[in-house]
Parts: structure tokens; C-alpha cells; sequence
């Protein structure tokens, strides 16, 4: 249990909500294929800060037009990894963006252990920080099991 | 639209140029006589272009008034100089091409003014502004002078490396996208020590913040050394970090009296690992432009604080649109640049603050009267600037933000989140929680602009700190009459 106000990480655009239902999700991603974005579903064990690149659960949808075949690649996913980060991600391919223009978390693990901050003093006061994600303590493939 | 009735102004070409004797006889003339007015010039691509609002003295004729602003930003001196016969002085003349009335101001003129690209040494704002907001803002025949917009070429864009990051790359550094970001400045500005002002940093950032922010005149007064601040400051930042899961920041100020003392304090914040340094305006063209380079070479994001600004962009008679400022500070290379809030405590009109707004994110800015934008300009892909709305506003408001600005914009919530009946962390809960069911309801299609206080409300039902924001702040708002203002109404066809 993480003790920020939401106990739990809040990576993404809807963590301080209470979790979206099947229907919210399926509104979202309408909104991006209007706009013209691939989504794209990554998934994770380490939901560390600067762990950018999550795995990707097949390649980025982009010639996909409907909301419900994203649904079954995530309901694929979250049958695969019931206790891992997944993330719905969409990407915008216009010239001067190309980049992630949508990106929320929808399925976590029942706890989240979070982080802990090393402090490493060096030379007078400074201070050297380090971000350490307490499931990468356990193995790969052996996080959120239990 | 718009046109402007019949001014009664004299247009007509009146330079004798073509006749070397007359026009380089010893003695004064006429600026509309020594080439700086040229109604029949055609605009190069490669010209910038200037919009000047002047206001000439009684009895000045608006069309010499706007030769003479030509003349005064570019080569000209009050009298007749034979060395101009040693160059090829026609390139070095600025053209007034076109005078107007201005709409509704009485005494009032727009003057356009085309430069030649080689006025301008190349990448140097510096050098622009030292002609173009020169020697001619103090030229006694003008009562006033405003440059209200400028049209950079992308022939002069080129020479610029612009944001050291841009607002795309600093998404993907933090990690955030497909909303907002969310700020608050540190508050009270002034006589917290390092230790307590780093726990309102820590506060803030684990209650929900993206950013948190140094105030524009905290640098190292007495109360609080700037290396003491930097220390307290990211430990802050990276206890948050751990306790959300997120990459957070907070601007480190490091505005000093001499460039030396800006490098030592950015340097520091460097080596903590700050994501983010903050500079002041006030430290002038040069010191951006240098701030930039280092920037850029140690992936730091830079944060321009616009202190100083009213000074000159607010009246609207006199001194230097905002938007101006925005084009120049996007050369000249910052990532971050408030630049108004609209519905807050700071002046500014919605349209014109917009304008602003397009001008620090678009790729090709079009020409948009109510919003002040009076040039087409292709940004040539140089990369975009995030503008922060900050100054009097509160989660309340939080639909009217995300309707005016959209996604990419840093909202500033100081006093509204510091000022929390509950707390600091209730603060940023309640602006994090807004900020998000905002967004969410939009992208499921719902009117904010009307749905929007209804929106809070719902969410208030679930998250205390908002309805406790809402509560306490319901019926806070700054509605003065702008003084900077659109010459254009809005009209059906460009609303």
C-alpha cells in the first residue's frame, strides 16, 4: 500500500478516479480514434518512473477503427497478466507531434508496494537520489503473485 | 471584414530616391521622401514583417509618422547622410507599406513595415530588438508606438535553435500525456526557510502536483541561501517521486545578478538531478539565449517566469504586444512561459490570451484578427513552447481552463492549492481530481463549458478535498475590464 492520498501509483491521466469501468474505457478510446491515434496495450511487473518502455502486448493498432477490437486485445492482456500494470496507450503520428497523446493505467496489481527513495550522501549536504521499485526485488515473472 | 472607413490618409508614393541628386542633397527631408515609405512594395518571403500602432504628435501626418518608424528601426538619421552612397543603401531601408486607421481609436494608426533579412544577425534576438523596439520607441514626433505583431521569416526562424526541449519532448521526459499538467508556486513568496519551503514542495508533489515553483524574485535573499533551497527543495521532489510512482519537478530559480552565478546555481540543480531550472525575464535577450545553450546540453527543461512583462505589453498604446514577446522568447529558446490565465487575478482578455497561447504551440500560426494574430507565420517545425496559466485561479475554474487552453498548458494553482482549508496535500488532491474528471468528460464527449461546474460537483461526491475546494473558493473570481483588448469583434465567420 502506497501512502500517497490515492495509495496507489498514479502514472497516467485517470489515476486520481475511481477506476473506469469497461463502458468509460470504451468512450476514451473513441475519443482517440477520432482524433486519428493508434492505441497500443503495454503491460509491465516494473511500474517504475523512468521504466519507459513497458512491453507491448502486439504492435500498436493502427489500422484499427473500433473501439471493441482494442477491448478484446486488452481483455486478452489482462487474461495473460491479471496482476500486472496495463496501460492503453495512443499514439499521434501528425508532423511536429509524433508522439503519446493518450496514455492510462487500467489493471493493477491487488497491492502495490511502490518505492522506496535511496539517499546516497556525497560530498557536504548533496545528496544523491535513487528510485528503487520494491517489485523488482522478487525475480521477474515472481512480482504480484501472491 | 473590418475594413476601415475612408481615412482620408494621403498614400501615395512620394520618395524621390530614383533621383540620386535630390534625394542626397545636404539638408532634411521627409522620411516618406527618402524611400521608408513604399506603398507599392512587394513583400519578400524573406522580409519580416512588422505591425506598429502608432499615435503621432497633432499635425503629424500618420503616413510620415509611419516613414519615419521605418526610417528610425532601420537605417535612417534625421538628416541626409552622403556615406548612405557607399552601400547599397536601398537594402537597409525598412518600408512602411501600408497605414490604416485603427478601428475605434481616434489618433490611432496600424503602420506595416517590411525589414530586409539581412538587418538581422542570425540567431540573435538581441540584435532584432535592438532595431525594432530601438531608438524609435523614444521618437519625439510619435505621442505613443506599440509593436502589436510581428512575421518572423522562416529564412530567420532557421538561424534559431528554439526550446531546448519542447513541450513534446518534455512530455515524454515526465511521462505525461493527454492532459494538462499541474503546477503550484511555492507560497508565501517571500521568508520561508529552506526546510519548511521544501516541505510545501513535498507536500504538493505527493498530493497529486506535477510541478512545483519558485517564485520570480526568490533567488538568495537572507532568509533562505539558494543552495540551501536547492537541497531541501529535491528532496522533496524525490521523496514525492518514490511515494507516487511519478517523475516530478520543481523550477529551480536560478535568476542571479551576473551569468557566472546562473551557471554555478544551474550547474546545482544539475547535479541533484533536477529535471527543471526557472529564469526570470528580467534577465534579458542574451542571458535566454545563453540559459538556452546550457539547457540544451544537459537535458534540463527551462522555465521563463515573464517578470517584467506589464511593464511593456499591457497598455495598449504603447510598448510591445505580448505576442510579440512570446515569438521572440520561443527563438530565442524556453520551454515553459506563462502567458496569462485568462479567467484569473492578471490581466487578460480570453481572445487575446489564446492568441498567445497559438503562438507558443502552433506549427503554422494563421492570421486571426479577434485574436490580435495579424500575420500568417510558418514556424518552420521549430519546436513548441508549453504555455502556463498562472495567477489567481482555483479547481472551480477548472472547466473554463481546459475549454479555453486544452491539453497542452501547465495550470498553476498556488494560493488554490497552498490555501487548502485542509491542507497543502488536499489542495493538490482537489486540482489533480478536477483536472482529471475534466478531461475525462470531454474526451466522452460532454460540454464542459456548460456541464463543467456540474462535472466538479459529481466528483466533489467522492474526493472531500474538492468539494472542500469548491466550497471555499465558489465564488471567487477577478472579472475587471481588460486594458489589452482585440481591435476586432469576433464575427460569425472567424468565431
Amino acid at each position: 500500500m502506497m501512502t500517497n492520498p490515492t495509495g496507489r501509483i498514479t502514472q497516467g491521466q485517470f489515476s486520481f478516479l475511481p477506476d473506469l469501468s469497461e463502458a468509460e474505457i470504451t468512450l476514451q478510446i473513441e475519443y482517440g480514434l477520432k482524433k486519428g491515434y493508434a492505441w497500443s496495450v503495454e503491460y509491465t511487473d516494473d511500474p517504475h518512473p523512468r521504466n519507459t518502455y513497458w512491453e507491448m502486448y502486439g504492435m500498436p493498432m493502427f489500422d484499427l477503427q473500433d473501439a471493441a477490437g482494442v477491448m478484446a486485445e486488452l481483455k486478452e492482456c489482462r487474461k495473460t497478466f491479471p496482476s500486472h500494470y496495463i496501460r492503453l496507450m495512443a499514439f499521434d503520428s501528425t508532423r511536429g507531434i509524433e508522439s503519446i497523446a493518450m496514455s492510462f493505467i487500467v489493471n493493477r496489481p491487488a497491492k502495490e508496494p511502490g518505492f522506496g527513495l535511496v539517499r546516497q550522501e556525497v560530498q557536504g549536504r548533496s545528496m544523491r537520489y535513487t528510485v528503487h521499485s520494491y517489485a523488482t526485488d522478487a525475480p521477474e515473472a515472481e512480482r504480484y503473485s501472491g | 471584414m473590418n475594413k476601415p472607413v475612408e481615412s482620408g490618409l494621403v498614400t501615395e508614393a512620394t520618395d524621390i530616391t530614383a533621383d540620386a541628386k535630390k534625394r542626397y542633397s545636404a539638408g532634411v527631408l521627409k522620411y516618406r521622401q527618402m524611400g521608408y515609405w513604399q506603398p507599392d512594395y512587394v513583400i519578400k518571403d524573406t522580409d519580416t514583417l512588422c505591425l506598429f500602432r502608432i499615435t503621432p504628435q497633432e499635425g503629424v501626418d500618420p503616413v510620415e509618422a509611419a516613414a519615419a518608424v521605418a526610417g528610425e528601426s532601420s537605417t535612417a538619421t534625421w538628416t541626409v547622410v552622403w556615406t548612405d552612397r557607399l552601400t547599397a543603401c536601398d537594402s537597409y531601408r525598412a518600408k512602411a507599406y501600408k497605414v490604416e486607421p485603427v478601428p475605434g481609436r481616434p489618433g490611432e494608426y496600424f503602420a506595416w513595415v517590411a525589414y530586409d533579412l539581412i538587418l538581422f544577425e542570425e540567431g540573435s534576438i538581441a540584435n532584432m530588438t535592438a532595431s525594432l523596439i530601438g531608438n524609435v520607441f523614444s521618437f519625439k514626433p510619435l505621442k505613443a508606438a506599440r509593436l502589436e505583431d510581428i512575421r518572423i521569416p522562416v529564412a530567420y526562424i532557421k538561424t534559431f535553435k528554439g526550446p531546448p526541449t519542447g513541450l513534446v519532448v518534455e512530455r515524454e521526459r515526465l511521462d505525461k500525456f493527454g492532459r494538462p499538467l499541474l503546477g503550484a508556486t511555492t507560497k508565501p513568496k517571500l521568508g520561508l526557510s529552506a526546510r519548511n519551503y521544501g516541505r510545501v514542495i513535498y507536500e504538493g508533489l505527493k498530493g497529486g502536483l506535477d510541478f512545483m515553483k519558485d517564485d520570480e524574485n526568490i533567488n538568495s535573499q537572507p532568509f533562505m541561501h539558494w543552495r540551501d533551497r536547492f537541497l531541501y527543495v529535491m528532496d522533496g521532489v524525490n521523496k514525492a517521486s518514490a511515494a507516487t510512482g511519478e517523475v516530478k519537478g520543481s523550477y529551480l530559480n536560478i535568476t542571479a545578478a551576473t551569468m557566472e552565478d546562473m551557471y554555478e546555481r544551474a550547474e546545482f540543480a544539475k547535479e541533484l538531478g533536477s529535471v527543471i531550472v526557472m529564469v526570470d525575464l528580467v534577465i534579458g535577450w542574451t542571458a535566454i539565449q545563453s540559459m538556452a545553450n546550457w539547457c540544451r546540453k544537459h537535458d534540463m527543461i527551462m522555465h521563463m517566469h515573464r517578470a517584467g512583462h506589464g511593464t511593456y505589453t499591457r497598455q495598449k498604446n504603447h510598448g510591445v504586444s505580448f505576442r510579440v514577446m512570446a515569438k521572440w522568447l520561443r527563438l530565442a529558446g524556453c520551454d515553459h512561459l506563462h502567458t496569462g490565465t485568462a479567467v484569473g487575478k492578471l490581466e487578460g482578455d480570453p481572445l487575446t490570451v489564446q492568441g498567445y497561447y497559438n503562438v507558443c504551440r502552433d506549427s503554422y500560426t494563421q492570421t486571426d484578427l479577434p485574436r490580435g494574430l495579424h500575420f500568417d507565420m510558418d514556424w518552420a517545425d521549430t519546436k513548441k513552447v508549453m504555455p502556463v496559466a498562472s495567477g489567481g485561479i482555483h479547481a472551480g475554474q477548472m472547466h473554463q481552463l481546459i475549454d479555453l487552453f486544452g491539453d497542452d498548458v501547465v495550470l498553476q494553482f498556488g494560493g488554490g492549492t497552498i490555501g487548502h482549508p485542509a491542507g497543502i496535500q488536499a489542495g493538490a488532491v482537489a486540482n489533480r481530481v478536477a483536472l482529471e474528471c475534466m478531461v475525462k468528460a470531454r474526451n466522452e464527449g460532454r460540454d464542459i463549458k456548460n456541464e463543467g461546474p456540474q462535472i466538479l460537483q459529481d466528483a466533489a461526491k467522492f474526493c472531500t478535498p474538492l468539494k472542500q475546494a469548491l466550497d471555499t473558493w465558489k465564488d471567487v473570481s477577478f472579472n475587471y475590464t481588460s486594458t489589452d483588448t482585440s481591435d476586432y469583434a469576433v464575427t460569425p465567420a472567424t468565431a
